[in-house]
């Protein structure tokens, strides 16, 4: 199968500063394919090389099998959403999504209708003649959208597009594009930090730190098996236990991730099920979260394991801040990690 | 010590705000304004042609010999030509610099740059003016240069041009012009590299991302979102070139610019209605001008 996007062990430096090192990744046709990682992690340089924006050092980039590296931008079968929208302040809505048909040469009647074909798709239709300024947040973004979908591109490039919005609005537009996305069937890559949107909208991620990628597998992929500590702990903030730790605890010196709800929290005096391992510690923390408390349990004095303890059926009483606890786990729960 | 005036004016807006204005208004409005004013009114006297007394009644007879005597209608058309002429050069030459300084130029050489455009004008005025006459003069070092490059046939075929050329540079409209864009230069790339320095750079790739090629981005973004810059830029170099009055008198070519006018009506010929009226055309002719921008939509991207 043709990759839409291939990066072939692309690196590029800023300086002394190595943005990406040797990433090799593929996106597949139809796919709504998260690049995921904190700030600087090279994420957004690696949209920018796909867009155009930028320049490899080394290495190849493919959109559907050709090679593209050094073509410029107005040249890719594909379009960006940025970040801050970059809607065309001296335009009109209308005027901005039918600015990729306008400098195609598309007569003016011609653009006008599909200006307001897209303007419709994205539940903006009657705002077509008003200025950019105008707008709210939420209703910019989805003009950005619909600009760049004017285009009828292969794959549509989105850097951090919920990341101005509020907490509701962010919700209800990453279910809307979800949507989209599926309606269309094209090719979506979307730049996040946001761990919980790469999830619950994404069908694969890779996860980038320090300019590499760290794994690229399913959202459930990544929650349930991740390969290092770094997406342990960035995906979901699982437990990391290093090697020298786990050997106190399991006696295997192999670094392994645990998930904070695996955990069970008993009383410091109660008989753990029979093959869990478990051990005794002090709970030094509790923070409230709703449907479930985390609790914090220092193991010792270089150990401590978050706990995830759901707010209904839980048998015990919450013990107290400082008290003594025991926590159990199933081997099977623990994911052992790679080092690096 | 402050305290208890910051106390007193706090929650006292209007009357902090009015504290803050009141130094301005009064010299704009005494000084500015009203002097203003009087020279508008001076336009609409008249001059006793017999005793060359002022006289002190409402007429547009000033007007009428400004408008209607031809060596006055060739002083303006010539000063507004000049004007216009300086304007557009100064757009295209400042343009790319602007855009180098706003967009490519990296913090250093940006600072140099800024230097750079307005190192000149920590030198007076005068001085650059006779400094000029000096390097366009016959003997002077353009010519030099450009007959030990072998192209004295060029020089002497430009200053064989009619109208704008002359004896040798210094004497023609043709080094005049060059020395108004020398001088007024630096007026138009600063607000230039202001305006587009406000250009987010995602602007230019989102329209390359839609398929615009250079040419059509700097057509469609670029100068659009440029023209409050080019606006201000041009405001600058248009006025100043219409009210000039020692560049003319110092390089180029015998006829007489505007401010030359004012500057010899109302001194050595004593007639003061007629430098008022000459002074009231560029005030005019820049608001026109300002509506005539406003209206292309120069002001919508403020």
């Amino acid at each position: 199968m043709i990759h839409a996007i291939e990066l072939a062990d692309v690196s590029r430096a800023f300086g002394t500063v190595v943005a990406l090192d040797h990433v090799s990744l593929g996106i597949l046709p139809g796919e709504f394919f998260a690049l995921l990682g904190p700030s600087g992690s090279g994420k957004t340089t690696c949209l920018r090389l796909i867009a155009g924006f930028d320049h490899p050092d080394s290495g190849r980039i493919l959109l559907d099998g050709e090679e593209v590296t050094d073509v410029p931008p107005y040249d890719r079968n594909l379009n960006t959403v940025f970040q801050d929208y970059a809607l065309f302040p001296h335009m009109t809505v209308a005027e901005n999504v039918g600015y990729g048909l306008r400098v195609r040469g598309v007569a003016a009647t011609e653009r006008r209708r599909r200006a307001a074909e897209m303007l419709d798709l994205v539940r903006l239709g009657s705002y077509g003649d008003r200025r950019p300024a105008q707008l709210s947040g939420g209703q910019r973004q989805r003009v950005a959208l619909a600009r760049a979908l004017i285009n009828q591109p292969k794959v549509l490039l989105l850097d951090e597009p919920l990341g101005a919005l509020d907490l509701k609005l962010r919700e209800e537009m990453q279910v809307e594009l979800k949507s989209l996305q599926q309606r269309l069937g094209i090719t979506f890559v979307f730049v996040t930090h946001d761990q919980g949107e790469a999830l619950s909208m994404a069908d694969r991620v890779a996860v980038f730190s320090q300019g590499r990628v760290e794994q690229i597998d399913t959202p459930r992929g990544l929650y349930t098996r991740p390969r290092t500590a770094f997406v342990a702990n960035f995906v979901g903030s699982a437990n990391v236990v290093d090697a020298p730790a786990a050997e106190r605890l399991t006696g295997r010196r192999e670094a392994f991730a645990i998930r904070p709800e695996l955990i069970d929290l008993l009383a410091a005096d109660a008989m753990p099920a029979a093959g869990t391992i478990s051990c005794r510690g002090t709970l030094e923390d509790v923070l409230y979260h709703g449907s479930s408390s985390r609790c914090h349990v220092r193991l010792d004095a270089s150990t401590m394991l978050a706990v995830a303890r759901p707010e209904s059926g839980s048998s015990v009483e919450m013990p107290r801040r400082g008290s003594s606890v025991r926590i159990a786990w199933r081997p099977e729960n623990m994911v052992a990690l790679q080092a690096g | 010590m402050l305290r208890p005036i910051s106390t007193f004016l706090h929650g006292r807006n209007a009357f902090y705000a009015s504290l803050l204005l009141l130094p301005p208004l009064l010299w704009l409005g005494t000084v500015y304004l009203a002097s203003l004013f009087a020279l508008l009114l001076q336009s609409f006297y008249a001059i006793d042609e017999f005793t060359a007394r002022i006289v002190p009644e409402l007429t547009l007879r000033t007007y009428g010999a400004l408008f209607t005597q031809p060596a006055n209608v060739d002083i303006v058309l010539r000063t507004v030509l000049m004007a216009t002429a300086v304007t557009v050069a100064a757009a295209v030459v400042a343009f790319p610099l602007a855009n180098y300084m706003a967009r490519h130029a990296g913090p250093k050489m940006k600072a140099l740059c800024y230097v750079g455009v307005m190192l000149p004008m920590w030198t007076s005025y005068l001085v650059k003016v006779y400094a000029w006459r000096l390097i366009l003069a016959k003997q002077g070092i353009v010519s030099w240069a450009v007959t030990s490059l072998g192209l004295g046939g060029v020089l002497d075929a430009l200053l064989a041009t009619p109208v704008v050329g002359g004896p040798s540079l210094a004497s023609s409209y043709i080094g005049m012009f060059i020395v108004f864009l020398y001088m007024w230069l630096p007026f138009m790339i600063l607000p230039l590299a202001a305006a587009l320095e406000r250009v987010p750079g995602s602007l230019l790739q989102a329209s390359a991302d839609l398929g615009a090629r250079p040419g059509q981005t700097f057509r469609n973004i670029v100068l659009p979102l440029a023209l409050p810059g080019l606006a201000a830029g041009s405001v600058f170099t248009f006025s100043l070139t219409l009210g000039d009055y020692i560049i003319p008198s110092v390089v180029g070519a015998p006829g007489y610019f505007i401010g030359m006018m004012v500057y010899q009506q109302q001194g050595t010929a004593g007639n003061m209605p007629l430098a008022a009226a000459f002074s009231v055309v560029p005030i005019v002719l820049i608001a026109i001008y300002l509506s005539f921008a406003r209206r292309l939509g120069a002001f919508d991207a403020l």
